[in-house]
């Protein structure tokens, strides 16, 4: 009964690869962006915030349709970074990662931002008497101190990537090998009379994923809050 | 020699002081309410007050006439905070290492060995802050303001989270490292008793205002 196809096996590593990708370079933007919406007071700051959040409201294939006109090969954004950089989204495993990377950058920018959020300040006026100035003070006291909610913002996102589908189908189709992931693949065999029994395997392989990436990200952010809290 | 004149409005409550504080221990005594921790924040460089000057040794930290600001991180003045503020998620040896780094100095074993036998802390290196009892947190404290060799040493009420009997023990070494240390201290504190063990000369802050510089017989008062 489990079984997969070599296109199975593709569409699995291709999902691990986009939502691996997505989450890694997901990362420092969201740091800088949950630690500017934590600490910083500023003119339209809720309009950054709102913006932030707004692919976790939005129909996901409206934000797929705009990540199309946006960053599509003939789009302006798109084009640029094609003639200038040779990045090119549109129909690639790259765009599969940066349609899963926005579409999980809210979950990641809320972890990461409350923990920036309960952080003691009176830390960090410390390290500035100790001679810490604004970099090295993010960096030796801020960011180990939100540790743990870094890592469960990863994970957050992580899975967010895994089962990403619509704004994925929407900005780059669903091309076995270049753009079909495990959800993608589950769909397009779920669209075939007697697929559902195939689909099963890709199933239980996404459930076992998604299992696994929780536990790892639990057992993590147990072991930095205990690091935090002097064992 | 340090020379403090400063106003600052904190909501209803204004803080005026001024006061000069030569080498040794100087108490900042008073009432709690009377502003001592605002003035060793605005001496610190944690606070920035309204209007007047700041200078340490001939080195001119805060004027606002001026426009100067030297940022508390450039200000090399040690701080022991009332609760400690060790940092939590490394060891007791690298907090105390926390300054020297910050500060790009090149280890110096001798100076290393000779704060944490002064404060009796060497069974704790490897400990993390949450470990530690409170007098414990208190001697890394100061040793880990120590190590970043200040000019000036700010003490906020280290004692006033102790029970009375920890702090019969910890006066001792604070007595030591006004004695071997050398560096010029100020001391705040409420109680008179603690002030008397550590300070020659005392300032006496009351309403946000000095009220009186001068010995300890102030204390009395």
């Amino acid at each position: 009964m489990f079984e997969l196809t070599s296109q199975d096996w593709t569409a699995v590593a291709l999902s691990l690869r986009v939502a691996a990708v997505s989450t890694v370079v997901a990362l420092p933007f969201g740091i800088a962006i949950a630690t500017l919406l934590a600490r910083k007071e500023f003119w339209g700051k809720s309009l950054v915030d709102a913006i932030v959040l707004l692919p976790l409201v939005l129909p996901p294939v409206v934000t797929g349709y705009l990540l199309l006109i946006t960053f599509g090969r003939r789009a302006p954004v798109g084009a640029f970074l094609a003639d200038h950089f040779g990045i090119v989204f549109s129909f690639r495993w790259t765009g599969a990662a940066l349609a899963c990377g926005i579409m999980a950058f809210p979950l990641m920018v809320r972890a990461i931002r409350l923990s920036i959020e309960a952080i003691d300040r009176r830390l960090e006026d410390a390290a500035a008497t100790l001679g810490a100035n604004r970099v090295w003070l993010f960096l030796t006291v801020t960011l180990p101190l939100a540790l743990p909610g870094i890592i469960a913002g990863m994970m957050l996102a992580f899975a967010r990537a895994l089962g990403e589908f619509g704004a994925t189908i929407t900005f780059v189709s669903n091309i076995p090998g270049e753009t079909q992931t495990i959800s993608a693949a589950i769909y397009t065999l779920t669209q075939v009379p007697g697929g559902d029994a195939a689909a099963l395997s890709l199933v239980i392989v996404s459930v076992i994923i998604s299992l696994g990436a929780l536990v790892a990200s639990e057992w993590l952010a147990r072991r930095a809050t205990a690091r935090l809290h002097g064992s | 020699m340090l020379t403090v004149d400063i106003e600052k409005k904190l909501g209803a409550f204004t803080l005026n002081a001024r006061f000069e504080s030569e080498s040794g221990a100087t108490a900042l005594f008073g009432p709690s309410g009377a502003g001592k921790t605002s003035v060793i924040n605005m001496i610190a460089g944690l606070l920035k007050p309204d209007r007047g000057r700041i200078v340490l040794d001939g080195d001119v930290l805060f004027d606002a006439a001026a426009r100067i600001d030297v940022p508390a991180w450039r200000r090399r003045i040690g701080y022991v905070f009332q609760e400690g503020r060790l940092f939590p998620h490394l060891s007791v040896r690298h907090n105390l290492d926390y300054g020297r780094w910050m500060g790009g100095h090149a280890a110096d074993p001798a100076a290393f060995a000779h704060v944490v036998e002064l404060l009796d802390i060497g069974p704790l290196l490897e400990r993390r802050p949450g470990k530690l009892s409170g007098g414990e947190r208190q001697r890394v404290a100061v040793g880990r303001a120590l190590l970043m060799r200040p000019r000036l040493l700010l003490l906020d009420e280290p004692l006033a989270s102790l029970d009375a009997a920890r702090k019969q023990d910890i006066l001792p070494y604070f007595e030591r490292l006004r004695d071997e240390a050398k560096v010029p201290m100020i001391y705040v504190s409420h109680d008179a008793a603690e002030v008397r063990r550590i300070a020659s000369r005392v300032v006496r802050l009351d309403g946000g205002t000095v009220a009186a510089t001068g010995g300890v017989e102030l204390l009395t008062a």
